[in-house]
């Protein structure tokens, strides 16, 4: 490391080396700002690789966007045809050239035509450039093909010396330029230019594979700078040049802590009872008719009556044919259409490969800002291309998407029989979120089931659930989970019916039981009462039996002394009566 | 250097009818290449063409919006005019016999 003193700071500005930014899409995120400023760089490749227009393109941005007048020297194409051909991506060569932003300068020699005699220079080239240059006060150059000199000009000797005087000369000039150059079969430039532009060389390549042809852009040197050293795919478009990794070479998004519903309460329950992040991405796997298309439709529509824009992009089925598919489980896509909330892009994989479908994707993007991105399915536009390109292609969307929060649902399609993790495996990683769907077969019949498989950054439920289509949309059920495994559909019905008969045999039993008790119970308070009775009358026969003894002593008493009265009795019979009464006393 | 035009006297005219041979030759500056190329052409033309030529030097240091009208690239270059159809010959034309094919000299005849 420099130390810090200020001493020192020069030198962090010289190596800090100034960029000249080309305007393409992302060629200057991967070249961390632009092409070496004041430098030559070279683009070279193969024909129809787009090194002409990637030239061109960087003169064009440079006048309208960085206000950098530009010069182009063509050897191949006429200044007309130059003109004609960019015109197809939007660039107005002759109306810059009008307006004093761009020179082009045709140079055009005929090696039939020349004959040489001698010793010569390139000077001639030098003062068109440097007259081109000053006219109109360049700051970008472009050469396009410098090599068909090699072709037309005899002495291949003095003419590498002048190229290498061609180049100190623009560097001296301090302008930016582009120098484009056919691909050698060994070396990276047809005659060796890459030793003369040592500062950036960039190569542009064209492949085929499984008959899509698809381009790639490599910087394979970069003097003095950090640059992104893969391979990028870019495509020529309508808007030009578009190198993929808009913004590929950062994981840096911004993440939000807010949860969006899914329209499916039961499965947001599963998420912690909220749904999933906004701005995370989420897969959504299974065999063919689990019901993919409609979580992701009932996904959409939940988004839209918040009020957000969703964009479908779907290429299996046309939007009028979701729209009325949707329509048969009660989802009401049509008008959230009409409303703008909703947009549905459809394309077939097939129709052009795997970087337009991007180009295409993110131009729809742009332009509509959704909330809410559904890709359905997302392995038949993988399918256009090869694995890695494919997996390259999901990152560079994912991240585009999640630089702009926008949450994105991908379905995707897993073959029956295999197991889907490992199939998957591969783009799994990027996903927040996964939620699968499977079948079950039994019992004659085939029912579905959802689980999720994982969701980061939440607690979620590890339950596999019955997942029904109706009429009325879906619903989510537990799934019975016994010894016997899962059940589903009717098995599971029967089973919940199982169980209902069992638990109304207990209930009837226990109150059977209790009734039982309650009689019981009423017998015996009744044999209480009548013993209570029972007791009850024998104390008030008791109570009779002691009055009648009392009443008739009395009596016996009265009688006896009323006797005595009439008998005039002896002192005797004067004690009896009092000996009575105490006997009495006794017996109560 | 000037744009200068040298004219060779018409006496010496082998034959009045043919039209004279419209050379120019392409320069920047006075450098030893130019200075030789354009003593190289007069002397090829003296003996070759004598009185039925007329040579134009053209110093695209002076006049640098003239290249891009004869597709001047390399220094010095000479542009057969007339007759045509218009030839172009590079180098210091210190090589006579390109030279001779480069102007197609048979025509002068």
């Amino acid at each position: 490391m420099i130390t810090k003193s200020n001493g020192h700071l020069p030198e962090k500005s010289a190596t800090q080396l100034p960029k000249c930014p080309t305007g393409i899409q992302g060629l200057d995120e991967i070249t961390g700002g632009g092409l070496p400023r004041g430098r030559p760089t070279l683009v070279c490749g193969g024909a129809g690789c787009g090194k002409t227009l990637l030239a061109a393109e960087f003169l064009v941005r440079g006048a309208v966007q960085f206000d950098e007048p530009g010069v182009l020297m063509a050897f191949e194409e006429t200044v007309k045809e130059l003109t004609a051909n960019v015109a197809s991506l939007g660039f107005d060569l002759g109306g810059l050239a009008r307006r004093k932003m761009i020179v082009i300068d045709y140079v055009h020699v005929e090696r039939s035509e020349v004959q040489a005699s001698g010793d010569y220079d390139l000077e001639g080239l030098f003062v068109r450039l440097g007259y081109a240059i000053d006219s109109i006060g360049a700051k970008r150059v472009v050469l396009d093909t410098l090599e068909v000199l090699f072709a037309s000009l005899p002495n291949e000797a003095i003419l590498r010396s002048e190229l290498r005087r061609l180049f100190r000369w623009l560097k001296d000039k301090g302008v930016t330029a582009v120098i484009t150059a056919e691909r050698g079969r060994e070396s990276l430039t047809r005659h060796g230019l890459e030793e003369y532009v040592s500062d950036c060389v960039i190569l542009l390549d064209h492949r085929v594979n499984d008959q899509i042809a698809t381009r790639h852009l490599r910087v394979v040197k970069y003097r003095g700078a950090m640059h992104g050293t893969n391979e990028f795919p870019f495509l020529i478009g309508e808007e030009g040049i578009s190198v993929l990794p808009i913004t590929s070479l950062s994981l840096n998004h911004k993440v939000s802590d807010e949860r969006i519903a899914t329209g499916i309460p039961r499965l947001d329950a599963m998420l912690g009872g909220k749904g999933f992040f906004r701005g995370s991405s989420i897969l959504l796997t299974g065999t063919s008719g689990t019901g993919k298309t409609i979580v992701a439709a009932n996904f959409a529509q939940a988004a839209a009556r918040r009020g957000e824009r969703v964009l479908y992009f779907s290429f299996e089925e046309s939007p009028d044919q979701i729209i009325r598919n949707m329509h048969s489980i009660g989802l009401r896509l049509a008008p959230l259409v009409k409303r703008g909330l909703l947009r549905f892009h459809s394309a077939r994989p097939s129709l052009y490969g795997l970087e337009m479908h991007l180009a295409t994707m993110f131009r729809e993007i742009n332009t509509f800002k959704p909330h809410v991105v559904i890709i359905d399915p997302i392995t038949s536009l993988m399918d256009s291309g090869t694995d890695s390109e494919g997996k390259g292609m999901v990152t560079r969307l994912i991240d585009h998407l999640k630089g702009g929060q926008v949450t994105s649902l991908f379905t995707s399609l897993t073959q029956g029989g295999h197991a889907p993790q490992q199939s998957e495996s591969a783009m799994s990683s990027l996903m927040d979120a996964w939620v699968l769907l499977q079948d079950f077969e039994g019992n004659g019949e085939r029912n579905r089931v959802l689980y999720v498989l994982k969701a980061r950054g939440m607690a979620h439920s590890n339950q596999i659930r019955e997942f029904l289509i109706s009429d009325r949309g879906i619903d989510v059920v537990d799934a019975y989970i016994g010894v016997s495994g899962v059940l589903t559909g009717s098995a599971r019905v029967a089973q919940g019916a199982l169980e209902k008969a069992a638990v109304l045999a207990g209930q009837q039993e226990a109150a059977q039981l209790q009734r039982e008790v309650e009689r019981k119970r009423g017998a015996l308070d009744r044999k209480i009462n009548s013993l209570r009775a029972d007791h009850k009358m024998e104390a008030m026969e008791l109570r009779r039996i002691a009055e009648q003894v009392g009443t008739s002593t009395l009596m016996l008493t009265t009688e006896r002394t009323a006797s005595g009265i009439l008998r005039q009795a002896d002192a005797k019979s004067v004690v009896h009566p009092r000996a009575r009464p105490r006997m009495e006393k006794e017996n109560k | 250097m000037k744009a200068k035009t040298e004219k060779i006297p018409a006496t010496v005219k082998p034959r009045p009818a043919a039209k004279p041979w419209q050379l120019r030759l392409y320069v920047v500056d006075e450098t030893p290449k130019s200075v030789t190329a354009l003593a190289n052409l007069k002397r090829f033309c003296e003996s070759h063409l004598k009185g039925l030529y007329r040579i134009t030097v053209i110093d695209l240091l002076k006049q640098p919006q003239l290249a891009k009208g004869d597709q001047i690239l390399a220094i010095p270059t000479v542009v057969r005019r007339l007759p045509k159809p218009m030839r172009t010959i590079i180098g210091n034309l210190s090589h006579l016999e390109n030279l001779l094919v480069g102007l197609d000299l048979n025509r002068a005849a």
